[in-house]
Order: C-alpha cells, then structure tokens, then sequence
C-alpha cells in the first residue's frame, strides 16, 4: 500500500514549491510538483514600452535578475536590430558570470549543505575563531532554552545520516559562514558595472550603461579572485569530500538524462558563438539546438489557452476550473521531450562537443579520482559536482574577458524602438536554459512569453501523461523515514529550483486540492 | 549592536574592578544582559522574487551571523531554514498560540483574488492549502510590529501593477497599517532593515511619515542628494545611456523617489544607479510599474514647452500619484534653471521643491 507524503513547503529554495510523492516498500513510487504561487507577469507586461521588459522581467527572480535582463536585452537587441559593442558584449559576460559566482556558491552552502552537514557539531568546536565561537555559544545557549524553536532557523531539521566527522563538519560550517562573503563579493562584482544588485539597472538594450575604466577592471579583479581562491581551497574541496561521503547519491536521481543547453557567455558581438555550448543531448547523442522545437504543453496546467503552442505565439490565460490540471507551470518539450536542463546540461553538452578542451580535462580528471565514470554525473551529488565544475571553469575565464575591456570605447549601441518587430533572447540562468520571447506592435509589447529553467526542470506532465523533470529524478528514490523524507528534498535541491511564477492545485470555489487524474 | 553583560563589564573596567562587584552594578548588568534577549522574527514570503532577502544577505556590519545570533532570534524564513513541510508549518503554529511577542517580516504583496488562492504556504490538518493571505492576517494579528520589506509588501509592486491578474495589495491594506514599519525599495536595503530592528530593539517604534516609513531613510528625495544635481541646475543633460550627466531626459524617477540611496549607495558603497550610468527606474516609488502609461524611460512631465527642443514639461499627469505640488514644484524649478542658464541669465532663486 502507497503512503501519500506531502513536503508543503520545500524551503531553502527559491519561491513556493511543493511536492506529493506515493511512497512503497521504502521507495518513491510517483510523485506531483506543485507550484504554489502566481503573478501573472506575462500578463502584466502586454501594451508597456518594450525597453521596460529588461527591468520588468528582471524582478521574476531575485536570485537570477541578470540572467531575465540578460535574456530580455538579447530579445530586445534581436527586435530592435542591433548588437553591443566589444566593450558591451564582455560586461554582460562579466555581469553574468558574478551572478553564475554568487548563486553557485550560495546554492551549496546556504542552501544545501544543511541537508549534508551536522550544525550541532558545532559544539565540538575547540579552535580560536571568533565567528566559530560566537555561534558555539549561542547553540549552548539556544538549547539550554529548552524551546522547540532552539537554534532557529539551523534547528529543528529532518531526522536523518548527517555527516559524522566531526571536522567535515565543523569546516563545513566555517565555509557555511564565509559562503555568505563570497556571494556578497560576487554581487559586489555585478554592481561594479550594473549600478547595484539585486536587480541592475545597467543592462540596456544594445549593451550596458555603466564605462569601463581601470579601477572598475581592478575593483572586479580583486574580487574575483578572492573568490577564486575560495572556489579552489573550500568549495571543489567540500563537494568531493560530501561526494566522499555520500557515494550512493551518485545513483540517485538520475531523472531523463535528456539535456538541454542554449549556451551563454558570448563571444562574438552577434552572440552566435558562445563560451558554453548551445545543444540538445537526446538519447546520448548531441543535436544541434533549434528553438523552433520548443512548444509549451498545458493538459495539466491550468491555462484554457491551446496547448503545443510555440513561445512566440504563447499564451498565459489562467484558467482555475480546468479539469485534470493540477499546476500553473506549464510543460515545455523540446521535440516532444521532457529535458534537464542546469549546470549538468551545459557541462555534458560542453564536454560531449569537444570544443573546450579545458572543460573536458577538468570532467575527466575529476570522474578519474572519484572513481566514477560519465554516467554517475546523472544525479543528486553529479548536479552538486557539475556546478562546482562549471564555476572553476568560468571564473578562470571571466579573468581572461575582463582584460579584453578597452577604456573609452563604447559600451552600448544607440537604437529606435521599432513599430512592429519581433525576437527572442536565449541564455542560461545559473539553473538553466532561459528563453524570452517578444512581439511588438505600435512600439508597445503585444506578446511576451518567458521559459525559464524551472519551468523545463519543475513542470508537471505534458499532454501524454509523460512527468516533469524534478516527477521523474524523483521515482525510485529511497526514503528511509517517510516522516522525515530528506532523501525527497535532497533530490529536488539538487536542481537549484527557482519558483517564482506557479501556483497551487487548488479550486478557488472550495478552496480544496483538485482531485487530479493521472493519466 | 549587542551589549553584554561582558561587554558593559569590559566598558566599565575602568572603574577598577572592586566596584563591578557593588550590587548596584550588577543590577545594571543584569537589565542589559535581560535586554540582550533578542527578539523573535517571523519573516514570511508571499509575491516576491526573493530579492529582499538576497538584499539583506548583502550586509556588511553586523554580518548575517551576527544577525542570527545577536539581533534577531530568526524563527521563520523559508528560504533559510533547515525545516520542511509541516515540521517547518509548525513554526508559525506554535508562534500563533504562544504568548511570546514576536516581529513579523512580510516580504512581497498578498494577492487577495479568488479568496488569495494565488500563494500557498503549508497545508491544514484536512490537507487544504494555507494562503499567505491567512498567514498575513493572522500572524499580523499577533505580531507586535509588522515590518513590510520592499516595493511588493508596501504598495503592492510590479504583481499589483496593471491589469493586477491576482488582485494583490500591500501589506497595509491586510493588517492594521498601525503597527506596520513600510520599507520600500526593490529590493530593499540591507541597511534599513538592520536600522529599524536595531531600533526597535533599543528604542521602539522609529519615528515615520505619513506612509509609515521611516523618516531617517525616506524623508529625502532621490533628487535631493543627487550626485548629478549639478547638471540638472546647468540644464546639462544625459542623452543616451552611460552619459554621466543629469538622467532626467532619460526618464530618471529621482525626483520622486524618496530613498537614500545618493548617501549610501549600493553593495558596500560601490555603486548606484545614476552613478552607473543609467536613470533611477523609482524601485521605491508608489508608482514603480503601477501603469502601463508609466514607462520605466519616460520622461516624468508630459507637455511641450516652447524654446527648449526635447524637454517637455508642464502638464503634471504624474501629479496625483506623487503630489501635484512635488512634482510642479520639481518642474518649476527645473525650468527656472534650465532657462536661466540658456539664457545666460543670473540664476532666479526658486523656491525648493519641498
């Protein structure tokens, strides 16, 4: 007999999620991804000035705003029919690649690692560093409390096999610590040439606002490699001694292994060569990637608008009544295929084309002295490793771009908002493939659709009854305690979700859970 | 921020140690060691993107340790918290039926269409989905302040922007707007919100406007303190994006965006909006996005004026979001300079906006 588990709210994410998941024989048997929250901004940015969408879409996320910016100009460039300077194609990359800083780091450790590390070893802790001590005393003081909430928000937790050294732990909670200095150096990064973050203001159409001069090259610079340096000494350090650790959850989670990858980090000032290469890994064998393949099914989500609809001709029409639908995100396939997308995407597809050899080296070496081969990066800990990966990578190669900026040339390239015009941006957000699409007409938005990373990796299931991304790595996950089923929400952390624009199954009637059918 | 029992004892050591053992001194270590206590947060996320909360991840001093284990005892913050799922639903349970104040944090607006059903958060005991509308209501009900943080929880931001798909409103409009602290910004700053728990933590309520936000951070204009005011008075313009000159032409919202962000700019002081290059898009302005009519590069005032190619100025269509006399004002004086120094003319004393 199926136990029904629901976790209402997944929390150390971004946004409202949550998922229901059958459990049997100590198995997850199947499982629902729910988005419990909704704005409506596609609806919301029709009849503006096109200029505003690089703000607008900006605040969908406030983990990922340079990657809707950066996803809006590169639309706003196409339909305006301009490109950016050297100067404007390198700060975007450089913006970007701060963003990719702050959000990988922070993701690991302010995230996830409390799923891994034991925070009450903390006091065992017996060294000189103030900050260690500070919070040693304040768990002593917060348990002598005697309050179920002791130690909140680090207490109370899932029962579950935390990490028993004690020195993993107490360094991991050292570096928990520091993380939070690192993501506020990389946002510092970002603010040098955006104007400040969360949300730049410095990304414009046609390229960037703010000039390049020395000390904003030195001011990055310096920053970024203090970042460099934490990335090299504590973050590929503690994802191999985690991965060390937890040598099962190299098999767990696997999911499709179907990716997808638009590339990011332009090289040429027309954005058609890309530091990451674009591509659909299908089957194991690597395509090349055409948007036109991308079409949004919506039997389970609850929009009356016609489902299979391609981006450009989309449609957001909330419809709360539908039958069988059960979320508000909808089911985009890429010829007809659920697909991954995230830092696994873009490493695989990266390695697999050959083309950057320092990327192949570093998958290589890597899986050697781990012991493992190119499969196991299909999973929980292979997603962690991935995006460790891909930061050594990009960091080592925003230092290189960095040095490509000339002082006093242009950053930007003037343009005219167009009367009627079309175009779509494509690039990744830290947790994946991000798309906008935009129509113009009488220089006002007619049409704006965004797929964003969590769309692909956190919808429900499309027309057939085939299950989302997050539904699928979940099944076969063994939970120990389905009272407390860390091993659920460790799979789902694993892909870094971003929820910020779904919503709950719920009859706004009677306020109650739709039944869904299943197909 | 945090003054121990240790820390008085340390301040007071000059005063040689046989005094800290008289009683009347330890009474008063032992009010600032009661005092010490910190305070309970509930900090809840309704439509928001999270940016506040990365926002306020950006703080400098105190750090965010020194938050969590000096300021605030931080009970709730989903994004944060180890809990899941009911044991994390617990939280706010407990926090309704217990007697302990606490301060209540409401990060994004509340959308109130169809019963709030747009955001959820936990479930009941029959399984029925919680809406943050109820969390609001009656968390804030308890709440012995409520602190709204950013654009979304003070005036309802960019999910309350035209047409509202979700009906959502400000945090104010939920719960008695007595008790509310407003602080608006998208995000909002780091700053702000360790000065008002600060502040509430040693001295009460901060002393606010008439829109409930806190008037050591909002009672100035953007324009006010702008490092491009000089342009503006030589009539010197920005043209294009990157130009470092007045923004106004670029459809800067300095002039009616109370924030403090020309005195303490962003991101450990790095930068700021105009100083990047780009105008003030007005994040902490009630009308951020508010209308389709109201573009994020358009020029605030609407009308031709005669003589001065590209600056139109007169009729004040913006004048009922922000004041017809703020907004005039800002225009009269405008002008005053801008034709003063085309002219050539002596500089006319005009009066200050406000």
């Amino acid at each position: 007999m199926a136990k029904k588990v629901v976790i209402d709210p997944i929390t150390r994410i971004e946004g409202h999620y949550s998922i229901e998941i059958e459990v049997e024989n100590g198995k997850i048997k199947d499982a629902w991804a729910r988005g419990d929250m909704f704005r409506g901004w596609e609806i919301i940015l029709k009849e503006r000035d096109p200029q505003d969408a690089i703000n607008v879409t900006q605040r969908i996320c406030g983990v990922c705003p340079v990657a809707h910016a950066m996803a809006s100009a590169r639309a706003l460039d196409a339909a305006f029919h301009i490109v950016p300077p050297d100067n404007g194609r390198i700060i975007r990359n450089l913006i970007a690649a701060g963003n990719l800083l702050h959000s990988h780091i922070l993701h690991f450790y302010n995230l996830v690692a409390l799923d891994y590390v034991d925070i009450t070893a903390i006091l065992d802790y017996k060294g000189n560093d103030p900050t260690m001590n500070n919070i040693k005393e304040w768990v002593k003081n917060e348990v002598k409390s005697g309050r179920n909430t002791a130690a909140a928000p680090f207490l109370p937790r899932y029962k579950g096999d935390y990490i028993k050294d004690k020195d993993l732990n107490l360094t991991a909670i050292n570096h928990y610590v520091k993380a939070f200095e690192m993501a506020r150096t990389a946002q510092e990064m970002i603010a040098i040439w955006g104007g400040k973050m969360p949300h730049v203001t410095g990304i414009v159409p046609g390229g960037v606002a703010e000039n390049v001069t020395a000390e904003k090259i030195a001011s990055y610079l310096y920053r970024l490699r203090k970042i460099k340096d934490f990335i090299d000494t504590c973050y590929i350090p503690d994802v191999t001694a985690v991965a060390k650790a937890y040598p099962r959850w190299f098999k767990i989670g696997a999911g499709y292994k179907n990716l997808l990858a638009y590339g990011i980090f332009e090289l040429n000032n027309e954005g058609t060569q890309t530091y990451h290469i674009p591509g659909a890994f299908i089957d194991g064998k690597l395509e090349n990637l055409d948007q036109k393949n991308i079409k949004e099914e919506v039997f389970y989500a609850k929009y009356s608008s016609p489902t299979g609809l391609h981006p450009f001709e989309g449609e957001t029409v909330p419809d709360p009544n539908k039958p069988n639908a059960y979320t508000w995100v909808k089911a985009p396939r890429y010829s007809s295929k659920p697909m991954e997308v995230g830092p696994l995407a873009r490493m695989v597809i990266t390695h697999v084309s050959g083309k950057r050899s320092e990327v192949s080296n570093l998958v290589r070496d890597t899986l050697k002295s781990l012991g493992l081969d190119v499969s196991a990066l299909f999973s929980v800990l292979g997603r962690h490793a991935c995006r460790a990966l891909e930061l050594k990578i990009i960091a080592d190669e925003a230092e290189k771009w960095l040095l490509e900026l000339k002082p006093d040339q242009p950053v930007n390239t003037k343009y005219e908002v167009p009367k009627e015009s079309e175009g779509f941006g494509l690039t990744e957000a830290q947790r994946g493939a991000l798309g906008h699409w935009i129509k113009i007409k009488d220089h006002k938005i007619e049409r704006y659709q965004c797929v964003v990373p969590s769309t692909w990796n956190c919808g429900p299931r499309d027309d057939k009854g085939i299950r989302g991304v997050i539904e699928e790595a979940l099944i076969g996950t063994p939970i120990a305690d389905p009272e407390n089923p860390i091993e659920a929400v460790r799979v789902v952390r694993s892909f870094d979700p971003c929820l910020a624009c779904a919503i709950h199954v719920i009859d706004p009637k009677t306020n109650e859970i739709r039944k869904f059918k299943v197909a | 921020m945090r003054l121990t029992r240790r820390d008085f004892i340390k301040a007071a050591g000059g005063l040689g140690a046989a005094l800290l053992t008289s009683p009347f001194l330890s009474k008063v270590a032992e009010a600032i060691e009661r005092e010490k206590k910190n305070f309970p947060v509930i900090w809840i996320q309704g439509q928001t993107d999270a940016g506040c909360s990365e926002s306020i991840l950006n703080t400098v001093q105190p750090t965010v340790v020194d938050m969590v284990t000096d300021i605030m005892s931080l009970r709730f913050h989903q994004t944060i918290m180890a809990a899941s799922g009911h044991q994390c639903i617990s939280v706010l349970h407990e926090a309704l039926k217990s007697d302990e104040k606490f301060i209540l944090v409401v990060e994004g607006s509340v959308p109130t269409k169809d019963e709030g059903v747009y955001c959820t958060i936990g479930e009941d005991e029959n399984g029925r989905p919680i809406t943050f509308l109820k969390w609001v209501k009656e968390l804030g009900e308890k709440a012995m302040y409520v602190v709204a943080i950013g654009t979304c929880a003070t005036w309802g931001g960019i999910p309350a922007a035209e047409p509202n798909p979700t009906g959502a409103k400000p945090v104010t409009e939920i719960i008695d707007p007595k008790k509310v602290i407003n602080l608006p910004g998208c995000p909002a700053r780091p700053h702000h919100l360790v000065g008002v728990l600060a502040h509430l933590k040693l001295f009460g309520l901060p002393e606010l406007d008439s829109k409930r936000r806190p008037m050591v951070f909002f009672s100035r204009l953007i324009h006010d303190n702008c490092e491009m005011r000089p342009f503006f008075e030589k009539g010197d313009f920005a043209k294009s994006f990157g130009e470092k000159k007045c923004m106004y032409l670029l459809g800067c919202k300095g002039p009616i965006t109370y924030n403090d962000c020309p005195n303490y700019q962003w991101n450990s002081g790095l930068n700021w909006p105009i100083r990047g290059g780009s105008p003030c898009i007005g994040c902490a302005a009630e009308s951020f996005i508010g209308s389709t009519g109201n573009g994020i590069y358009m020029r605030l005032p609407e009308a031709k004026v005669p003589g001065i190619p590209g600056l139109k100025v007169k009729a004040d269509k913006f004048g009922t979001i922000v004041g017809a006399a703020t907004i005039g004002g800002i225009i009269a004086h405008a002008m005053g300079r801008v034709l003063a120094h085309k002219k050539k003319k002596e500089e006319k004393k005009v009066e200050e906006e406000r």
